[in-house]
């Protein structure tokens, strides 16, 4: 049995992040879970899934894969209105999408315990962007807990689950991608049972938010904030540490950073800290206390200002003369932090302990030993390895012949998937990428706005998540643009996870599988044509008269992720590989799809046959046909 | 006892974030205070890697420039990307078999020679162990087995403060019952490369 189903407690086990968060869930006894996937959150409902897929008769809760982050909170706010403990979970830009329901269900709250995780992911490790989610909890009212690492995480679940028992509110718990994707020894505590059914009373008075409910609504969340700031001064997690004439305040994985400094620079009895585990509402008399014991402060926070703005204020509600110092005002760095970590403490981008430790340095004159950077000015410069879409990705073949068709004069909106990856050379297929589902919405402003062709790209998944509006918005308003919806059957960016599309049978799910092609009819488009990316000159074909379409069509293209076909229908394609005594060097396969199977040996291009999954797109595209399959005796 | 910082970098596919988790979880059995990080999103499209465990008294979860005690490449030229990770006191330990991106396959970058990869590490830090890990891992028969190869490696190379006898057990009951032995084998041919 897997170990996060222990139902005893007392032994440590080493999580991931994640991982903790889930046991969390389950010491608290939570009934009911929803998400959309998104990296860095993604292993919190992947884990709820296979739990329950592996041991559906030691798992309580009801978990679902949500079409989006929306659906997803308002499903687990129904579930909680009626008196199950629920949880819901989302990245940090999902939150934005869900941001509609989150507001208002701060007026009506909850009547079971409900924490809702957005995971943010500073320095964008896999996001558009690195919006600072703390602000949701400004904006809605709602009190938010930032786990320091995966222990802490753990405890603070089962701390926000008894809060909003308590209040009859949700409680928001922000990690950042480095709370959520570290491991570190987490103690385990017992399970407790689990109530997963409830009875719904009603009490419109409550639960429907016309004008004269809400009004009063609104004073109910204000009362429920004044105790909040009751619970944060009391709070464990808003804790002071050490001693000394200077302070530092920070939350979050930055109190690791700030302690890890204290010891490396010797300054156990000069530095205090204040770490604000529970970071809304802020515990506002603590604070004064802290800012009035010290000569000077520094605040370590990650992205916006946040808590040295509210430091500020606070200092001058109390008459507080210490200085405060966080940010570089208005400083930004010269460069991505993918060139060079950042220098000093910005707006953009994650801290890290060196950091950290020269900005405390500094801000309190200390000394701090640093190991001396390597020069590596004369290095051999190593060549780039942008991830790739995997060899045998149906995308390549789909993008292949828009591009064969189209050039580069077309318009390709894109969207959020592995799909993005088209932007690169050779592919160079995505022109326009804001957020899930920009492809479908944007292509009838680029369309009304130029004469260009357009055509835009969305994955199934995402298609599903929020494509469906802005492709009913087009049909309505007389849009002229292709929509290609690259169907892989899966939600392959995040780790495969099921969606309204996946074929249900094959993965052994009891979900409804929902087909595209029909439902896009329903939606009224009236030219679609189904494709099979790896049939080339057909697919072009098909492209063709679709581009030719005055008005809105659309494209689906149809064939499995290789990575999740490996798991859920193995193929026996064989292997391809290049017959050099007929290869005339054209290179056409290699510079014109970038499959990670093929290589150049001595100017003669090559295929890994090991890599190779048998796709034969470039056995279609070669002029000579050169590229043949690798006969069975010589696959050894 | 004084922090120990162990960063991993290789290509997605080749095991890397298991190899960190295994000796994470090597160090809680043999009582240690450990921390692993892990940079996920993109290993499955071929990218760039990365991860790390810290054993002793830190808790940060990241390793910063220059603060590498030890650095584990399974690719050489992933050495040299990672290579600011390190200080002239580092340790290198790098499988000198290459794994060259498409950028060099569509001709958009030279793919620097392993010999002239490793001699800069030479000319940069205190000690490189340099081997042909994938030739070892074939050579347990298991071409999947890298990871366990630069564990054995690391083992050899570097003074942990785990015994072998526990990173061998976390291996016997942590990966795939079918892999276990050439796991084993792939781990001690490490070893033998790196001792």
């Amino acid at each position: 049995m897997d170990v996060l189903l222990s139902p005893s407690g007392g032994k440590q086990h080493l999580l991931l992040g994640n991982e903790a968060i889930v046991r969390g869930a389950l010491e608290a006894g939570v009934a009911f879970a929803t998400c959309y996937p998104g990296t860095p959150s993604s292993e919190v409902p992947d884990t709820l899934y296979s739990l329950r897929k592996s041991y559906p008769d030691k798992v309580k809760y009801y978990f679902e894969y949500s079409t989006n982050e929306k659906v997803a909170l308002e499903c687990a706010a129904g579930a909680a209105a009626a008196g199950i403990k629920t949880l819901c979970t989302m990245k940090h830009v999902g939150m934005n999408v869900a941001a509609d329901p989150l507001m208002t269900l701060a007026y009506v709250g909850t009547n079971a315990g409900m924490l809702i995780l957005t995971a943010d992911d500073p320095s964008l490790f896999s996001s558009q962007n690195e919006q600072d989610n703390r602000y949701y909890a400004r904006l809605s009212g709602l009190p938010m807990l930032e786990p320091a690492g995966p222990a802490q995480a753990k405890e603070m679940v089962k701390y926000g689950f008894e809060i909003s028992e308590q209040l009859k509110t949700p409680v928001l718990l922000r990690t950042t991608t480095r709370v959520n994707h570290t491991r570190e020894a987490v103690t385990f505590a017992k399970l407790t049972p689990v109530k997963t059914k409830a009875k719904f009373v009603k009490a419109p008075m409550q639960y429907v938010t016309v004008p004269a409910v809400s009004r009063n609504l609104h004073l109910r969340l204000l009362r429920i904030q004044n105790q909040l700031r009751e619970i944060s001064e009391q709070s464990p997690y808003n804790a002071i540490s050490g001693r000394g004439s200077w302070g530092v305040v920070t939350s979050g994985v930055c109190a690791n950073y700030v302690q890890d400094a204290i010891a490396d620079l010797g300054a156990k009895s000069k530095i205090k800290v204040l770490t604000l585990g529970m970071s809304w509402p802020l515990p506002e008399k603590k604070i004064a206390r802290f800012l009035g014991s010290v000569k000077k402060v520094l605040v370590v926070e990650e992205l916006e200002p946040i808590l040295e703005e509210a430091l500020r204020s606070i200092a001058q509600e109390y008459g507080i003369k210490t200085a405060i110092a966080g940010k570089m005002k208005g400083q930004v760095p010269a460069k991505s932090v993918d060139l060079e970590p950042p220098a000093f403490f910005s707006r953009a981008f994650e801290y890290n302990p060196r950091l950290v430790r020269q900005a405390m340095a500094k801000c309190f004159g200390l000394k701090a030993a640093v190991k001396t950077e390597l020069d590596l000015g004369d290095m051999p410069a190593p060549p780039g390895r942008p991830p790739n879409l995997c060899a045998g990705c149906p995308h390549r073949a789909t993008y292949y012949a828009v591009k064969q068709l189209l050039g580069d004069d077309a318009i390709y909106p894109s969207d959020i998937g592995c799909y993005t990856l088209g932007l690169l050379p050779p592919i160079k297929a995505a022109d326009f990428l804001i957020c899930m589902g920009s492809s479908v919405s944007s292509a009838g402003g680029f369309s009304r706005a130029t004469d260009q062709k357009v055509v835009s790209f969305i994955g199934d998944s995402t298609f599903f998540h929020s494509g469906i509006t802005g492709l009913v918005n087009a049909v309505h308003n007389n849009h002229n643009f292709t929509l290609v919806i690259l169907d892989n059957g899966t939600t392959a960016m995040t780790g495969h996870q099921p969606h309204p599309g996946v074929n249900t049978q094959a993965i052994g799910d009891s979900t409804t599988h929902i087909p595209l092609e029909p439902l896009i009819r329903g939606l009224g488009v009236q030219h679609v044509a189904t494709i099979k990316p790896f049939k080339v000159r057909s697919s072009m074909k098909a492209i063709e008269e679709a581009v030719a379409f005055q008005g809105v069509s659309v494209i689906i293209s149809q064939e499995l992720c290789p990575l999740f076909a490996r798991r859920v229908a193995p193929r026996t394609r064989k292997p391809f590989q290049v017959v050099e005594s007929k290869c005339k060097h054209h290179m056409d396969c290699i510079n014109k799809v970038a499959c990670p199977a093929m290589y150049v040996e001595n100017g003669q291009a090559k295929i890994n046959a090991l890599q190779c999954i048998g796709c034969a797109l470039c056995a279609q595209i070669c002029p000579e046909n050169a590229i043949l399959p690798v006969r069975a005796e010589e696959v050894s | 006892m004084s922090t120990q910082r162990i960063v991993f970098v290789g290509v997605g596919g080749q095991g890397n974030l298991l190899a960190s988790n295994l000796l994470g979880q090597a160090a809680l059995e043999a009582g240690q205070h450990v921390v692993v990080s892990e940079i996920h999103g993109m290993a499955q499209r071929g990218g760039v890697v990365e991860s790390a465990v810290i054993l002793g008294e830190a808790t940060s979860p990241i390793v910063s420039n220059g603060e590498a005690d030890v650095l584990v490449a399974f690719e050489p030229v992933e050495a040299l990307r990672l290579l600011s990770k390190a200080n002239q006191d580092s340790l290198v330990i790098t499988n000198t078999r290459p794994l060259p991106p498409f950028t060099v396959a569509i001709g958009m970058a030279p793919y620097p020679e392993p010999g002239k990869s490793v001699a800069y590490l030479q000319k940069k830090v205190r000690k490189v162990v340099a081997f042909d890990g994938q030739g070892l891992a074939e050579k347990a028969l298991n071409p999947l087995s890298l990871n366990m190869v630069m564990l054995g490696a690391l083992f050899a190379a570097a003074k942990l403060p785990i015994p072998v006898k526990t990173m061998k057990k976390v291996i016997r009951s942590q990966t795939k019952k079918r892999f276990v032995e050439s796991n084993l084998k792939a781990f001690d041919l490490g070893y033998q490369a790196a001792a």
